[in-house]
């Protein structure tokens, strides 16, 4: 065991455990916060994308000891943020979700792709969401739900 | 309604608590409605209801005017959390906008009216509860009218109700809070009115669904998120082999890592297992992995893929039992060869594969327990609990959890993730416990979609339609070796062969026979069941005869279907009608078509596709669908969307299970890999009939249509035809 400090969603948060230990477990059970799903264990899944230093990426196979204090935001956190805000609303709008459990990951990797590409093409979609698994399969929605907020943040 | 969500669901253990005292202090001091089981529940052919318990209910007026409605189903993705509250506020006429949702625990009350157990499954949710929503909605406003009426001193006749409000003669009004408690002491009337469908305010409104913004904002608890005070986490090693024990372990290493508690033999649904249990999942899993295992896998079956197809395909040209037999059985013999299709198929083990995790949590007390579960087998995972701990099943408080997805995975009848979990919360008594299997488990952990055989001769007449149909199924019974055996009628068990066995086309010489392997991987339904191969092998047999007809691919089904089979019909008629997809298709696309009923609801689809790397690339599908009244036209949409790209699994290059020396080759996504945004529709559009019918499923009947259509498409790309799934690189 060791201890840690984290940046989480703008607040610094302490932690004690396995330098192994992967950043979603800390997330998870740690510090509570559920929102960022375990699917895979193997990032084959995306269910567990949070942002770290901005950038979308797997929480499940990063381990704590190496992060540092690098900025880490996850889907409790992304609804302050203007872009993060307004793909929730339009996941909400179209009627996305069905059971539900991979769209926090899905949204992460959405408002990181509307982030470096406001005006994404579907190639782009196909690209940035290539590896979030949906297993209700909503991938049409989710199209929809991307463009409907890029048209939002013009 | 966002916060109060979030406010009922973290009050809910105990607010469940006072719904039952409340109940018993028959009003008390806060307003509360309840409502026995509908009388019509305990009608027809099931056994005699057993006592209600505990005495829960389905509509609760709060005095802040908020109305909650209880879900007697699992939400796991199908929308029933969103269209069940639906019908039953449109007949009660509330105002929708206070309308909450929640999903209720394991009691009688609460099972489906058709089965008399509490489950999901078949695409019943709105088929079996469409009218027992509405007659709970129309009484319950009558008793509303009814209090009304008392205070004014005026017939209930003169009253009307709008919006969660009574209005009586003389512009008076009441709203439903200030009614309630007064509401709750008249009786519940043994019949009420219900609405003329033209009176429908709430029924066949796309509406949104109620729990979109926590599962957007990382709020909506699953089951797997469950967090309790003191509770420790259970991982367990499951045998390689199915039906393989535990003879010896070491598990020095596995106890020292920080936080594992305890390490012990569990005896499995067959064989047994270890399970490891720790504070945290990451202790767990780490001690699973040290953990060193003497397996016993002598005296058991070892499957091998390879040597599996070898003999399926062997039994495939014997007959087997019959499941139809219409017309001549030598009527084959009188074709001649060259009018003849032999076509032989294959399908692999699926797995479910949903994207939470399996798992249940369970605390044991001694004389009671407690157990939290996304279960779609609420009667049977609750039995199963207290067996294992020695209760009844009263005595299992059992909580019904959100679910990441389950395609029939979470309605296992031996119920043996919710018995591994009351086997090593009975162990740890008093200690909550939360078993997860990870994904290496879910993978390898069997209970598949079974593989199967068929092979198929038809001889086709001089008209180009088929005049003789010989049909043989090779695959593992799902009911063979459970309670649900009685069933299996004549060696034939029904899921097999549905689809085709009982096809509306007429083929006036129809031969079905099916053979029954026994084998130990265990075998369960996934999403729609035997209709996910049979829809397969009619629709791409149909196409090809078609093609060989030179007959427009509706034009021939529409010819080949019974006079009876009017749901069909009225899809590919609309199919045909909504005709955009015929015209401007761009060079190297074709278009494939496949239609298919399966739990009372008629779907056709035509789907665009092209190459890519090798791959379909599925660009568009226009599909058409009879659901009867879609009681939710939005959550039809989706679930045809999105059911078509699960649809697509059985399409894709590692959609398969498969076993070496008794093992499973896969273990992850990486190996068994489920459809990605690329390999989905691209675009799909839905065209629902119009109809005043009684509501039919919409959970499952998208999945079968689509990778016939797929390969029906692709076959006009490459001029082969695609009869072994998974589909090879093109």
């Amino acid at each position: 065991m060791a201890t840690y400090h984290l940046n989480v969603n703008g607040q610094r948060k302490q932690v004690n455990v396995d330098p192994s230990t992967p950043l979603l477990w800390v997330l998870r059970e740690e510090l509570n916060m559920t929102g960022t799903k375990y699917g895979c264990g193997i990032s084959a899944c995306g269910a567990c994308t949070v942002h770290l230093d901005g950038i979308a990426t797997r929480s499940c196979v990063v381990p704590v000891s190496l992060l540092n204090d690098r900025p880490i935001v996850t889907i409790e956190g992304i609804g302050a943020d203007p872009v993060g805000r307004t793909v929730q609303d339009a996941w909400v709008d179209k009627d996305v979700v069905q059971c539900g459990y991979c769209q926090s990951g899905q949204i992460m990797s959405a408002v990181a792709l509307l982030k470096a590409t406001p005006k994404p093409t579907d190639a782009n979609i196909e690209e940035s969401m290539g590896g979030n698994l949906c297993r209700c399969a909503t991938y049409v929605r989710i199209r929809e739900a991307i463009k409907s907020a890029s048209q939002q943040l013009k | 309604m966002r916060a109060a969500t979030q406010l009922e669901k973290r009050s809910q253990i105990d607010r469940r608590g006072f719904l039952r005292v409340s109940a018993s202090a028959a009003g008390g001091l806060l307003v509360a409605l309840y409502l026995d089981v509908p009388a019509f529940a305990q009608e027809g052919n099931q056994a005699p209801p057993q006592k209600v318990y505990p005495p829960d209910a389905f509509v609760h007026i709060r005095n802040d005017g908020k109305i909650l409605i209880t879900v007697n189903r699992l939400e796991f993705g199908q929308g029933v959390q969103t269209s069940l509250p639906m019908i039953l506020a449109d007949e009660m006429d509330a105002d929708w906008s206070q309308v909450i949702a929640e999903l209720a625990p394991a009691a009688d009350v609460y099972k489906d009216p058709i089965f008399g157990i509490q489950m999901v499954g078949g695409s019943g949710s709105i088929a079996h509860s469409f009218g027992q929503y509405r007659e709970l909605g129309a009484r319950t406003r009558a008793m509303l009218i009814a209090a009304a009426a008392d205070r004014w001193h005026v017939s209930p006749d003169q009253c009307r109700t709008e919006n969660s409000v009574v209005f009586g003669p003389g512009n008076r009004s009441a709203r439903y809070a200030e009614l309630a408690k007064d509401a709750a002491r008249k009786p519940i009337p043994e019949k009420a009115r219900l609405k003329n469908p033209s009176e429908f305010r709430i029924i066949g409104k796309k509406v949104r669904r109620l729990d979109s913004r926590p599962k957007c904002d990382g709020s909506l608890k699953f089951g797997l998120d469950l967090d309790l005070p003191g509770m420790k986490t259970a991982i367990v090693a499951h045998p390689p082999v199915f039906g393989g024990k535990v003879r010896g372990f070491d598990d020095k290493h596995a106890r020292a890592i920080d936080g594992v508690r305890e390490v012990f033999e569990i005896p499995l649904t067959k064989g047994s297992g270890l399970a490891v249990v720790a504070d945290r999942f990451w202790a767990a899993k780490l001690a699973r992995d040290r953990l060193k295992i003497d397996w016993d896998l002598t005296g058991i079956e070892h499957p091998d893929s390879s040597q599996l197809w070898s003999s399926y395909k062997e039994l495939a040209h014997k007959p087997g039992n019959v499941a139809v037999s219409r017309g001549d059985e030598k009527a084959m013999d009188k074709i001649a060869a060259r009018s003849r299709i032999v076509a032989e198929y294959e399908f692999p083990y699926l797995a479910h594969a949903p994207m939470e995790p399996l798992n249940a949590t369970v605390r044991f007390n001694g004389d009671r327990a407690e157990a939290w579960v996304p279960s779609q087998f609420q009667t049977m995972d609750q039995m199963a609990i207290a067996e294992v701990l020695g209760l009844k099943p009263e005595q299992v408080t059992f909580h019904t959890e959100f679910a990441g997805g389950g395609f029939g995975r979470r309605a296992t009848i031996d119920a043996h993730v919710p018995r591994e979990a009351a086997l090593i919360a009975k162990r740890l008594r008093g200690t909550p416990v939360k078993l997860v299997w990870t994904r290496e488990d879910d993978v390898r952990g069997g209970y598949y979609r079974p593989m199967h055989a068929h092979r198929v001769e038809i001889g086709i007449g001089p008209d180009g339609l088929p005049a003789a149909w010989r049909h043989v199924v090779v695959g593992q019974s799902l009911l063979a070796g459970t309670p649900f055996a009685m069933m299996i009628k004549n060696g034939v068990d029904e899921t097999a062969v549905e689809g085709t066995s009982d096809t509306s086309y007429n083929v006036p010489n129809f031969h079905v026979s099916v053979h029954h392997p026994t084998l130990n991987v265990p075998v369960l339904w996934w999403r729609s069941v035997g209709h996910t191969h049979n829809a397969f092998v009619m629709e791409t047999l149909i196409d090809e005869l078609a093609t060989r007809a030179k007959m427009d691919p509706i034009a021939y089904r529409r010819r080949l279907l019974k006079a009876d089979a009017k749901k069909l019909r009225s899809v590919l008629d609309l199919l045909a009608e909504k005709g955009a997809w015929r015209s401007s298709v761009p060079k190297g696309r074709a278009v494939g078509v496949a239609c298919h009923e399966s739990f009372g609801t008629a779907v056709a689809c035509a789907v665009e596709v092209s190459i890519e790397n090798k791959r379909p690339k599925i660009h568009r599908v226009t599909v058409a669908v009879n659901c009867g009244l879609a009681v939710n036209p939005l959550t039809v949409e989706s679930q045809f969307q999105a059911g078509l790209g699960f649809g697509v699994t059985q399409l894709m290059a590692r959609g398969a299970i498969t076993f070496k020396d008794g093992r499973v080759e896969q273990r992850n996504f990486d190996g068994y890999t489920p459809p990605y945004i690329i390999d989905a529709p691209v675009n799909v559009d839905v065209h629902i009939v119009p109809s005043g019918e009684a509501p039919t499923g919409c959970g499952e009947p998208p999945v079968p249509v689509i990778s016939p259509a797929v390969v029906n498409a692709l076959a006009k790309l490459t001029g082969k035809r695609y009869r072994s799934l998974p589909l090879a690189s093109l």
